[in-house]
C-alpha cells in the first residue's frame, strides 16, 4: 500500500517523469544524430546506449531522496511513524516502486536504441539485467541522502552533484583512459565506470568481461544499501 | 476511566531537560490542552506520548499500555495530526484517507466505508478526486485531521491544528473538534489561548519542561487570582521564570 503511494507520488510529478523516462531517450537521439554527422566511436549506438542507461538511472537517487526528504520535512513521516508500520515497511515502500521504474527506464532506453539502429540480440536482455544493480546503488544513495538532508539539499546533491559525477566518471561521454592520471583512478574506484563498461562488454558479447565490473557495482550496491538502511533507521528511530 | 497517565516522565538531551518529571492524568473522552511558551516542552511531551521519542526516565501508560515496552499496542490506539499538514500532496483526498486506513490494517471493504464516513464528517466529498496539494490551507488541515481519525483512534493528538488558518476556517475546525468530544480523547497543543478556552476540558501549562499549572479554565483563573485565561497563563509562566531567577 505504501509502495503504491510512493509510485503514485513519483509518476504524478511531471518533472520526475521527464527526467526518469524521456530525458535519457532525448540524449540518446541527440547524440546519435551528432554521431551521424561527426562519427565518434564512443557514440556508436552499441557503445552509447549502456552509458545513457546508466546516466539515466542516476535520476533514481533524486526521486528516492526527494520523496524521503519531503515526507520528513512535511511531517508525513511523523504521521506514519504512529501507524503500525515497521522499519522494513518504510524501506521497502520507498525503494521497491523505483525498481520497476528503473527497469522500465532501461528497457525504454534500449528499445529507443533499436529504433536508432541497434540490432536486437540476447546480449541486450543480459545487459539490461546486469545494468540494473547500478539502479540499486542510486536508489540506496537517495534513501541515504533523503534521510540526512532537506528536500532542497537533496535536489542539489542528487540532482546536480551525483548526476554530474556519474556523467564525468562513468566514461559514457568520453574515455576516462584518455584523461588518465588521478581522474582515471577515481573513475575506476567508483561504480559508474564499471556499470557502463559492464554494459558495453555485454553488448559486445564478451560476457566473461562483465563479471569483474559486476562485482564492483554489486559491492557498492550492498554497502550503500546497508548504510542507507542503517542511517534511515537511526535517523527515523524505527 | 484513564486514557493517559504519566509518572515523572522526563526527556533529557544532555544536561538540558526538555521535559522534567511530568506527571499527568488525562481522562477518557476529554479535550486536554497543553499550553506553553516556545521551548516549554510541549512537543517533546507529545512525541513521548505518541511513542516517537523515548523517555529518559519515568513511565507512561496509554490506555494501560506501557509507552516503552508496548509501543506497537500504543500505536494501534493513537493517531496524530502533526503541526505541518502531513499529507501526501500528489495523492487525491480519497487516496490520502484510503492510504491511512490501509496502513492501519483495514480491509478494502472496510477502507471504503471508513473513507466515505470521514469525507462525510469533514465535508470533503466535493474534493474527493482533487489532489491534496490543490486544496486551500483550511481544507488541507481538515484532511489532515480526517486522516488521523480514519484509523478510529481512541486518542487523538492535535499539534497546533489551526495554525495559519483564517478566522472562518478556524471556527469550522473548532466545531469539528467539539463534535469529537466524548467520542475520542483529544490532546491538543496550541498557542491560541482563545482556542484553548473554547475547546478544553482541562489545561496543562508547561514551563521549562515542568507543569506550572493544571486545571479547568475556571480553576486556573482561581489559582492565579486572575479574571482571564490569558492573565492566568502569563501569571503561571511568570511565576516559574521569577522563581528560577531567585534561585539563580
Amino acid at each position: 500500500m505504501f509502495s503504491y503511494r510512493t509510485l503514485k507520488e513519483i509518476i504524478r510529478d511531471p518533472i520526475s517523469l521527464f527526467f526518469g523516462l524521456v530525458f535519457p531517450i532525448v540524449l540518446l537521439v541527440l547524440l546519435t544524430l551528432i554521431n551521424r554527422n561527426v562519427p565518434v566511436d564512443i557514440f556508436n549506438i552499441d557503445m552509447l546506449t549502456p552509458g545513457v542507461a546508466v546516466f539515466g538511472l542516476s535520476f533514481m537517487a533524486l526521486f528516492a531522496g526527494q520523496i524521503v526528504a519531503k515526507d520528513r520535512t512535511s511531517e508525513f513521516l511523523t504521521r506514519l511513524f504512529t501507524t503500525p508500520m515497521k522499519a522494513k515497511d518504510f524501506i521497502l515502500g520507498y525503494t521497491l516502486p523505483l525498481v520497476p521504474m528503473a527497469l522500465l527506464q532501461t528497457i525504454l532506453c534500449f528499445v529507443s536504441a533499436m529504433f536508432l539502429g541497434m540490432r536486437f540480440s540476447f546480449s541486450i536482455i543480459l545487459t539490461i539485467i546486469f545494468i540494473l544493480p547500478i539502479g540499486l546503488v542510486f536508489i540506496s544513495s537517495g534513501l541515504l541522502l533523503g534521510s540526512l538532508f532537506s528536500e532542497k539539499a537533496v535536489g542539489g546533491i542528487c540532482g546536480a552533484l551525483l548526476t554530474n559525477v556519474t556523467a564525468l566518471f562513468s566514461g559514457a561521454w568520453f574515455s576516462v583512459e584518455l584523461v588518465g592520471g588521478m581522474f582515471e583512478k577515481i573513475a575506476y574506484a567508483l561504480p559508474f565506470f564499471h556499470a557502463v563498461e559492464m554494459g558495453r562488454a555485454g553488448m559486445n558479447g564478451q560476457y566473461a568481461d562483465m563479471l569483474p565490473h559486476a562485482w564492483w557495482v554489486l559491492g557498492y550496491g550492498v554497502v550503500i544499501s546497508i548504510g542507507a538502511v542503517y542511517v534511515f533507521r537511526k535517523k527515523m528511530k524505527v | 476511566m484513564i486514557a493517559i497517565e504519566t509518572r515523572n516522565i522526563t526527556k533529557a538531551y544532555g544536561e538540558i531537560k526538555a521535559v522534567d518529571e511530568v506527571s499527568i492524568i488525562v481522562n477518557k473522552g476529554e479535550v486536554y490542552t497543553v499550553l506553553g511558551m516556545n521551548g516549554a516542552g510541549k512537543s517533546t511531551l507529545i512525541k513521548m506520548l505518541c511513542g516517537l521519542v523515548k523517555p529518559t526516565s519515568g513511565e507512561g501508560l496509554i490506555l494501560g499500555y506501557n509507552l516503552i515496552k508496548e509501543t506497537g499496542k500504543v500505536k494501534k490506539v493513537i493517531a496524530v495530526s502533526p503541526q505541518e499538514t502531513a499529507i501526501a500532496f500528489n495523492l487525491t483526498v480519497y487516496e490520502n484517507l484510503e492510504l491511512l486506513a490501509g496502513l492501519n490494517g483495514f480491509t478494502k471493504k472496510e477502507r471504503k466505508g471508513k473513507v466515505n464516513e470521514m469525507m462525510d464528517i469533514f465535508s470533503l466529498e466535493p474534493y474527493s478526486k482533487k489532489r491534496s496539494k490543490e486544496l486551500s490551507g483550511g481544507w488541507q488541515r481538515r484532511l489532515s485531521i480526517a486522516m488521523a481519525l480514519v484509523s478510529e483512534p481512541d486518542i487523538l493528538f492535535l499539534d497546533e491544528p489551526t495554525i495559519g488558518l483564517d478566522v472562518l476556517a478556524r471556527r469550522e475546525l473548532w466545531q469539528v473538534i467539539k463534535d469529537l468530544k466524548n467520542k475520542v480523547t483529544i490532546i491538543l497543543t496550541t498557542h491560541y489561548l482563545e482556542e484553548a478556552e473554547n475547546l478544553s476540558d482541562r489545561i496543562c501549562i508547561l514551563q521549562k519542561g515542568k507543569v506550572s499549572a493544571l486545571g479547568t479554565v475556571d480553576e486556573l483563573m482561581a489559582q492565579t487570582q486572575t479574571s482571564s485565561l490569558e492573565d492566568a497563563f502569563i501569571n503561571s509562566v511568570k511565576e516559574v521564570i521569577n522563581d528560577e531567577n531567585i534561585d539563580v
